[in-house]
């Protein structure tokens, strides 16, 4: 029974880890690409769509590693 | 038999099989993907009836050609008018399965609608309607479909030069390269799939996580994530649908092709 409740214990800190961990790059590569492309729009207000456009297929790429974290944190809760 | 079931949180990862068809399961994202299809279909035979180039436009027409005139001047700046015009019906239909799917587990008794059944042994709560996209096999599905028309839109243009892109046995960088460009792509399925179900999905947890802990003192809680997975679900098929552009129109250029236009560019 102590040892069931201690993997419990493990598991619930393992999730914790990930996602802290697995959130960090992203938040940083996401603060980047959003300071850089307000950088761009501030100086060339015209071409704003376009950089929107590319703005958002870059975060979806840098989103991306933190939604496999957030996908293996859902299997270790869930399954 | 139907019941609601809200005392106890309720989350499954896998999508539930609500019936059996010849031995086959239907599991209930089966079941919404197929009404969403059936109202689509039945939603556009009955609108475009109504149709028509000149006079005083409908107002569900003018709607439908602000998001298709949107979307096709997102898609032209992306790959310019000629391959435009072939890629448009795929990648949209792409976004029009998409955001309906990931609107429909928002819908009131979408996950909370059901009855008790057995499954694995296990008497739990089954649901009736859920997210085609908050289920992983729907989603890989996509990529799949997605991918697949990658390569053939790559052959259809390059011919069988585009295998140069995987085996170039000319120099060795080529060939290291070649097996990078094939990982690439296996990930590439990977990485739709996972991208699409995992903010989906994850949505769904949020709004039924802050609701089961809310739901005595602050029901309007959920309210504002409400709005928030409005805008993902949208966004998330935006995003599927230009990554998808992005990636067959990559596909469609040789290596030649690169080059002159970079060339071009800096003229």
């Amino acid at each position: 029974m102590a040892d069931v409740q201690t993997l419990a214990d493990t598991n619930s800190l393992a999730i914790g880890i990930l996602m802290g961990f697995g959130g960090m790059g992203p938040a940083i590569g996401i603060g980047l690409i959003g300071s850089k492309a307000m950088e761009a729009i501030g100086r060339n207000p015209e071409a704003t769509s376009k950089i929107q456009t590319n703005m958002i297929l870059g975060l979806a790429f840098a989103e991306a590693v933190a939604i496999y974290a957030l996908v293996v944190a859902l299997i270790l809760k869930f399954v | 038999m139907i019941s609601t079931r809200m005392s106890s949180l309720h989350i499954s990862i896998s999508a539930e099989p609500v019936f059996n068809i010849l031995g086959v399961p239907v599991t209930n994202s089966i079941v919404t993907s197929w009404a969403i299809t059936t109202l689509i279909i039945i939603f556009v035979i009955a609108q475009s009836r109504n149709f028509k180039l000149k006079g005083k436009l409908g107002k569900t027409q003018l709607f439908l050609e602000i998001i298709i005139e949107s979307l096709y001047n997102l898609i032209v700046s992306i790959t310019g008018i000629a391959k435009a015009k072939v890629f448009f019906p795929l990648v949209t239909t792409f976004f029009f399965f998409i955001v309906p799917s990931n609107w429909s587990g928002l819908l009131p008794g979408a996950g909370t609608i059901g009855f008790e059944g057995v499954l694995k042994g296990k008497e739990v709560f089954i649901p009736i309607l859920r997210a085609p996209t908050a289920d992983l096999n729907t989603t890989l599905a996509l990529a799949l479909i997605a991918m697949v028309a990658v390569q053939a839109y790559g052959f259809r243009y390059l011919g069988l030069d585009y295998l140069k892109k995987f085996f170039d046995f000319s120099n060795p960088i080529k060939a290291f390269v070649g097996i990078l460009e094939l990982i690439s792509d296996i990930s590439k399925v990977i990485s739709f799939a996972f991208r699409l179900f995992g903010n989906i999905f994850a949505g769904e947890v949020l709004l039924a996580v802050i609701a089961f802990l809310t739901a005595s003192f602050l029901p309007v809680a959920p309210l504002p994530f409400y709005g928030l997975e409005l805008f993902v679900g949208l966004i998330q098929g935006l995003v599927f649908m230009m990554l998808a552009t992005v990636f067959i129109n990559m596909a469609t250029l040789g290596h030649g092709d690169d080059h002159a236009e970079t060339h071009a560019s800096h003229k």
